[in-house]
């Protein structure tokens, strides 16, 4: 659900078929009948962004019939916890859950806790509430005395207990309502909801692969939390066949996350300081991480980053450094960065890798924000539409901008490509793996590596005369990488070796486990530390699979610790014995008196399973023996989310932020806590029941093809990929081309409150028209790959959709929006905003 | 015997592999198993990038995601898209009636190759592997090859096909071109590069024997499986072109995919043709002769 694999991971794929080819049942759940539709064993169209109606159905079902692993979930999960008796459900409040803000717009979520457990200080503050991110990313939140709830219900009878609130919560998710909702029959639901409870157990095992499809709503994090609940409920989670695989956007995506390009979080995913609080290091680990659980080492993770950072400079009296690290005063994600742009407090901006010209949400506004910037800096393959705007953006044809008045200067600087530079990708397995560079770089062509490198010597060069104090961070930076090649190009083998960390004696660590608080030992991504033991580049290992074990450690390198399945301690019973000799994994030894098996045992080796821990204990030695979830504060895996998410403990269906159809199930239509970033570049459509929102009658979703990736950028400038998918297209079914009289092959228009872009059409039975709520839905999807350079040009898709996103980690609803459709092309200059302007929209007169 | 025969008259024909002498390989081909295709085009790309065969034209075809249309001198692999209502009539409609066929075709190096039969440059041979190939510096463009074959496979290279690169530098105008199976590539001890490009393993490369018992063991299992319009297409020895040395698996009658049911070589009936002229030129030669000796009489 959520994914196309088959079109957007071919080569991930191939193993879906070999688990065909031995008898694996796969299904596809997806708006749009895809290639991946078509080599699935059965499929199953929903309208776009009602993925929660349905995943909250199989938990239903799961519940009404009994099928749950009840051992699992009874020990592995918080299900028997007991929780506040402030809670109040969505089924109490239609469509809120306590602690609703209607003034800020957000949640206060004490009454969200267990049951007598004090609710730190932290969670609440201002500040490190305005984004999940500060207190998400594995809840560092949930500040439990000790490791376990203070009450709970092993019978799962009590009426505040987790698993009974669950039951509640999807009680009206029921085969009929996912139906209404969602547009398939409710016998496409069942024969899945059957097929995973089937195929669910001690025997045998699930596993969900999900994408972009599911995180781009504003519903996004609670789509994918849904899913987490439906493989805990069954046991699909540490285990081997299971688990939720993240099908990421493209190469190392989960290492931009690890080591992340997101303003709040720093390696590893340890939050960034806020500006308003005035803290010390021990203020700013107290207060962002749980005394329990693996992130009750938060120290030593942060106190590790600092001294690589700062090196020799970073001591026990200056705090390790702590004051150098910049600090987040609000949300800086990419869309208020735009909007910061638009009002002219942005004024400079770095583009590494990213093509927001047709790429972002509402790529329109983008291309109007980087025309008010004072500089640009573009660092790409070729001149993308990020880089050309100035000079060849639709909105100069419209009138909007004119060359000679854009005040950005574009430094265009070409890049070098993965095979012009060493480096290592992670993928969404979490496994590393190292790429040799082939040959030199082209021309003027340098890496990442080389500019960023160079461009702080060169700062620093220019500052090491200054006595001002905002200079210091970077001039006491320690920076020294020995350089190779005739580029002088920075040796990525030995940044990998200090992300991975050294101890005391400057020798490679081979754990995180080895990091230490008191400034002995460097770091500079804690969940990494390790790839590099034993001083050597455990990425770059390639040895062919048939020559080791199934489980292949000696592949690559997976974080944490070499774990290629995580919580996998979950793949044995409470008391350390296999869930089932077919599917067992790792296992307590007792002669050995360890945790044994065929992969890295996710879980303390020495520690029994009978453990419990002492009243007072810290980090992992605050987690049971029989509680595999060591990243939360309690070892169990989450149903129930007491602190980490901005929008509710459990997922809720909510409609998109512009939907035909109003909300079924609750008086709230859509996530009351979802971000809307309102500017007279982006109204919204009207919604069902507002006025105006028959004007824009279908559902509108964007994908991606096999054959152009992403932004299109090295896609479309590639004549062999161009002319499989030669122009931007709309696919529609023949009802909606008969309703609108659109012709295959011939050219539609596409209008929202944004603006309105031209496609040629392709009518297709694949995008099947559904019925929701008893009446007819027809649906319109966008590739988005499109844009004004390259041998294949066309309209992008991104120009049509506003700024809705996700509350928790600010991701744009571009998978289920409203548009009209009209034949023909569109309108040319002047006369296309005329269009636009005809249709209803929110007036928005701020900004 | 041999499983090739080349007409060349007034000779006994020297055939592949005897014709190799030491040098003879197995014959190698494909097994395109269209039951496992995801439709993704590596094959087409990465042939064009290994053949430096050139983009022919960014044409939105409408045709679901086929945007290549067909073999040609610049398409040497060519994924169908074809979509199918599976809907019982009068059932009621739902989204998950469908049917998205993908195959990836290619040429079939026929056992009995017309269009090696009716080249008279020896531009067209056939290889110690049982391929059969274009040389270009050898063809002189006569196209007699175009019409001979009977899937249509083979194409001249002609500078208005190729609008986006005027046809400046590129190889071979005006001399026809195909699937060479990638004849360097075996050369070097390679697999073709749309083999090696395939994710799932849907264009499989080797030995013609061991691709036809993998076929057959492939079949039986689908069927097993309950997939019973299963079938092989060209495997047989025995067809109108004495077996293809790329074969497939298909899902549904070879027409539905756009090739031919029954293919035959149309060289086949060449020797009886040429005979039966020979025949009717002596007949009118001795007729002539008749009425020359008669008229003198």
């Amino acid at each position: 659900m959520g994914s196309n694999m088959a079109e957007c991971h071919p080569v991930g794929f191939q193993w879906v078929m070999e688990a065909k080819l031995r008898g694996a049942k796969i299904v596809h759940v997806d708006p749009r009948f895809t290639r991946t539709s078509a080599l699935a064993s059965s499929y199953v169209p929903i309208r776009a962004g009602s993925d929660i109606a349905f995943l909250g159905g199989i938990v239903n079902h799961i519940l009404e019939n009994g099928r749950e692993f009840r051992d699992y979930v009874v020990n592995y999960t918080n299900a028997p916890v007991i929780i506040n008796e402030g809670f109040k459900d969505t089924e109490d409040l239609d469509g809120f859950f306590s602690g609703w803000n209607e003034e800020k717009n957000r949640y206060d979520n004490s009454t969200w806790q267990y049951a007598g457990m004090r609710v730190r200080g932290a969670v609440q503050d201002e500040e490190t509430a305005l984004s999940g991110e500060a207190v998400g990313y594995g809840g560092h939140g949930a500040g439990l005395e000790h490791g376990e709830p203070p009450e709970e219900d092993p019978t799962l009878e009590h009426p505040r207990c987790v698993f009974q609130l669950l039951k509640r919560h999807y009680s009206r998710y029921t085969p009929e309502r996912v139906a209404e909702i969602c547009g398939c029959s409710k016998e496409q639901f069942l024969e899945v909801a059957e097929a995973l409870c089937d195929n669910s157990g001690r025997e045998r095992t699930s596993a969900f692969c999900y994408a972009v499809g599911w995180t781009q709503h504003t519903i996004g994090v609670q789509i994918i939390r849904t899913a987490a609940i439906v493989q805990l409920l069954l046991g699909n989670m540490g285990r081997t066949g299971g688990g939720i695989m993240a099908l990421r956007g493209h190469t190392s995506i989960q290492g931009s996350t690890d080591i992340p390009t997101l303003f709040n979080i720093l390696p590893g995913y340890i939050p960034m300081a806020h500006a308003h609080a005035k803290q010390t290091l021990a203020e700013f680990v107290e207060m962002n991480a749980s005394p329990t659980g693996w992130w009750g080492r938060l120290d030593a993770y942060m106190v590790s980053l600092l001294k690589a950072y700062f090196g020799a400079r970073a001591t026990a009296e200056n705090d390790f450094c702590f004051d150098y690290l910049p600090r987040i005063d609000g949300d800086h994600s990419t869309y208020q960065a735009a909007l910061g742009m638009l009002e002219g407090s942005v004024k400079g901006f770095f583009l590494f890798g990213e093509n927001p010209a047709v790429g972002s949400a509402n790529s329109r506004l983008h291309r109007m924000a980087m025309a008010n910037l004072e500089w640009l800096v573009v660092r790409d393959l070729v001149e993308i539409e990020s880089a050309s705007f100035w000079h060849d953006a639709p909105e100069l044809e419209t009138g909007e901008l004119r060359t000679a008045e854009i005040p950005t200067e574009v430094f265009l600087l070409p890049a070098a490509s993965h095979v012009e530079k060493n480096g290592s990708f992670t993928n969404t397995q979490r496994l590393l793996q190292w790429h040799f560079k082939a040959v030199e770089p082209a021309g003027d062509c340098r890496s990442d590596l080389w500019f960023v490198y160079h461009l702080a010597l060169r700062i620093r060069e220019k500052l090491a005369a200054s006595d001002d104090p905002r200079d210091r961070p970077l001039l006491d930076l320690e920076w020294h990488y020995p350089t190779e090649g005739p580029l002088e190009d920075p040796s990525a083998d030995a940044v990998l070796r200090e992300i991975s960390g050294w101890d005391a004696d400057g020798r490679a660590v081979s754990s995180f486990a080895e990091l230490k608080p008191d400034g002995s030992t460097a770091c500079g991504c804690w969940i990494y530390s390790g790839c590099y033991a034993g001083e050597v580049n455990q990425s770059a290992r390639k040895r062919p699979g048939q020559e080791q074990s199934w489980v292949a450690p000696e592949w690559g390198w997976a974080w944490p610790s070499n774990r290629r399945i995580l919580y996998n301690r979950a793949s044995a019973d409470p008391s350390g014995k296999p869930w089932s000799e077919r599917k067992k994994y790792v296992w307590w030894d007792e002669q050995q008196a360890r945790w044994v098996g065929h992969d890295a045992p996710d879980f303390t080796a020495d520690k029994p399973p009978g453990y419990v821990p002492q009243t007072g204990a810290k980090a992992d030695e605050a987690i049971r023996g029989d509680r595999p979830f060591i990243m939360q504060a309690d070892g169990r895996g989450w149903l129930f989310v007491p602190s980490g998410l901005v929008d509710g403990p459990f997922p809720t269906h909510f409609e998109p932020q512009e939907s035909p159809f109003q909300n079924p199930l609750y008086g709230q239509q859509s996530n009351p806590a979802r971000q809307q970033l309102r500017h007279r570049l982006s109204p919204f459509n009207p919604t069902a029941g507002e006025p105006g929102a028959d004007a824009y009658p279908y559902v509108l979703t964007t994908f991606r093809l096999t054959e152009h990736h992403t932004a299109g950028g090295m896609t479309r400038t590639v004549p062999f990929l161009a002319e499989i998918q030669p122009e931007m297209f709309c696919e529609v079914s023949p009802a909606l081309a008969a309703e609108r009289g659109l012709e295959n092959g011939g050219w539609a228009t596409i209008v929202t409150a944004r603006t309105a872009i031209e496609a040629r059409v392709l009518v297709t039975d694949r995008l099947a028209p559904l019925v929701v709520q008893g009446r007819p839905l027809l649906q319109v999807a966008v590739p988005w790959h499109w844009g004004t350079r390259g041998l294949s040009t066309g309209e992008s898709a991104n120009d049509l959709f506003g700024l809705a996103l996700d509350p928790n980690v600010q991701i744009q609803e571009v998978r289920g929006a409203t548009c009209d459709i009209r034949p023909g092309r569109r309108p040319r200059g002047r006369a296309l905003r005329e269009l636009v302007e005809s249709y209803p929209h929110e007036q928005v007169h701020a900004r | 015997m041999s499983a090739f025969t080349t007409l060349e008259l007034g000779k006994t024909p020297l055939s592949w592999p005897e014709s190799y002498g030491g040098e003879q390989q197995p014959r190698m081909g494909f097994f395109t198993d269209t039951s496992v295709c995801i439709g993704c085009k590596a094959c087409e790309v990465a042939c064009k990038e290994w053949n430096e065969v050139p983009e022919d034209g960014l044409h939105f075809s409408g045709e679901s995601f086929d945007n290549t249309g067909s073999l040609s001198a610049n398409s040497w692999r060519h994924v169908a898209f074809i979509e199918q209502p599976t809907r019982v009539d009068g059932a009621e409609a739902s989204g998950g009636d469908l049917r998205w066929l993908m195959s990836s075709d290619v040429c079939k190096h026929c056992t009995h190759a017309a269009c090696l039969d009716v080249c008279p440059t020896g531009a067209l041979f056939r290889t110690e592997f049982g391929t059969v190939v274009v040389q270009q510096d050898v063809c002189n463009g006569c196209g007699y090859c175009v019409p001979a074959c009977p899937f249509g496979v083979i194409g001249r290279r002609e500078v208005e096909d190729l609008p986006e690169v005027g046809g400046e530098d590129v190889l071979g105008l005006g001399t026809t071109h195909k699937c060479t199976l990638c004849y360097d590539r075996l050369k070097d001890g390679m697999e073709p590069a749309c083999a090696q490009a395939c994710p799932t393993e849907s264009i499989q490369f080797g030995p013609l024997d061991e691709l036809r018992e993998r076929a057959q063991e492939r079949v039986d299992l689908l069927h097993e499986q309950g997939v019973a319009e299963a079938d092989l297409y060209g495997e047989s020895p025995d067809d109108g072109v004495g077996g293809f040395g790329a074969f497939f698996l298909l899902l549904d009658k070879p027409e539905v995919y756009g090739l031919p049911p029954d293919p035959i070589v149309p060289t086949r009936r060449l020797p009886e043709i040429w005979g039966a002229a020979f025949l009717a030129g002596a007949a009118l030669a001795g007729s002539v002769l008749a009425a020359v000796a008669g008229g003198s009489q």
